[in-house]
């Protein structure tokens, strides 16, 4: 695991409050918990209204949906906020149902969070000069290859 | 020429696995930062933690003085760690106020009453709801907002001794 992933992974762990006897042990624990895996369990608030119940109309709800597939859950990298079952996740997957309930469009609450935690926060990567490679390489590499094919073709006509 | 052609894909193999073998050595940057820092802090009105103590909103910012808000819950376990130093930043005369992340005031009170109280104000975001609109990725996290009230700086992750010097700096350069 690297530095980066303990740091993170550290301060979003939950430890049993009884557990947590001195600030000693609450040391040992943080440095032993960086050495685990993530587990869920943060808060012990239950899941915001929204974050796990879906909004009454459908055309709604489908909008909110298509967009929390593409929106990258904070906490645990790599997962959307539709798939993670992250405390934080759940908040955001109610932020939106509450902004798309108001009537507010799913682009528009996609910018006011890449507003917020930029391009990484979206699956669905603007284009911009440092995002053109990613739509570029494809036909880069395919040009390329032709180019390197094109002898080959023309051997095998003759 | 028809030399160097034949070589290519194997050259273009050989940077592929030199980028491949870069990014699984070079230690990943995981961390998200605010994009919200040189922004004013948007605008928001947070309920009490703690009955009888003043809650935080916006609108306690820019006021001319600068101040430092702190984002952190009774469950998060670094919160523990910091808070001595969130102390020492309170009597070095910081102004700190709090913003508690999906917490109980029962919980919140058990929380100061243990670790020590650096807070001046406390907010209670049950939601996350302020937490989103600072751009803020977890607990603990702490903010340095001017006597404007633009974000100035971020600290992501428990404060530990090495960084007192950063966020003093960041208070007194938001001046």
């Amino acid at each position: 695991m690297t530095h980066g992933l303990h740091s993170s992974s550290v301060r979003r762990r939950h430890v049993p409050r009884e557990n947590v006897r001195t600030v000693r042990f609450g040391l040992l624990a943080a440095f032993a918990l960086s050495f685990a895996m993530p587990v869920e369990a943060d808060s012990l608030l239950p899941p915001a209204e929204y974050a796990d119940q879906q909004l009454s109309d459908p055309r709604q709800e489908a909008e909110a949906k298509a967009l929390m597939e593409t929106v990258r859950c904070l906490v645990c990298q790599g997962q959307s906020i539709a798939d993670s079952d992250a405390d934080m996740a759940g908040d955001m997957r109610a932020l939106i149902r509450r902004r798309i309930e108001a009537g507010e469009k799913p682009e528009d609450i996609r910018r006011w969070l890449v507003e917020r935690y930029g391009n990484w926060v979206t699956y669905d990567p603007p284009l911009e000069p440092v995002t053109w490679p990613l739509l570029l390489a494809p036909i880069l590499f395919l040009a390329g290859g032709a180019w390197l094919a094109r002898k080959r073709f023309r051997r095998r006509r003759r | 020429m028809k030399r160097l052609v034949l070589w290519a894909p194997l050259a273009v193999f050989a940077i592929f696995l030199a980028v491949v073998a870069i990014g699984l050595y070079a230690p990943s940057d995981r961390v998200i930062r605010s994009q919200m820092i040189g922004r004013p802090l948007p605008a928001f009105a947070l309920p009490e933690a703690l009955p009888g103590r003043r809650a935080v909103s916006s609108r306690d910012f820019a006021t001319g003085q600068p101040r430092v808000l702190n984002i952190f819950a009774s469950w998060c376990v670094p919160c523990i760690a910091e808070a001595p130093l969130l102390l020492d930043l309170k009597a070095r005369g910081v102004p700190i106020d709090a913003v508690a992340i999906r917490d109980r005031p029962q919980d919140i009170a058990r929380f100061l009453a243990r670790w020590g109280d650096p807070y001046r104000n406390i907010g209670l975001d049950a939601d996350s709801r302020v937490q989103l609109s600072i751009g803020s990725s977890g607990v603990p996290e702490t903010f340095v907002i001017d006597g404007e009230g633009i974000i100035r700086h971020q600290h992501i992750g428990a404060i530990t001794e090495g960084d007192i010097d950063e966020i003093l700096a960041a208070y007194e350069a938001a001046r």
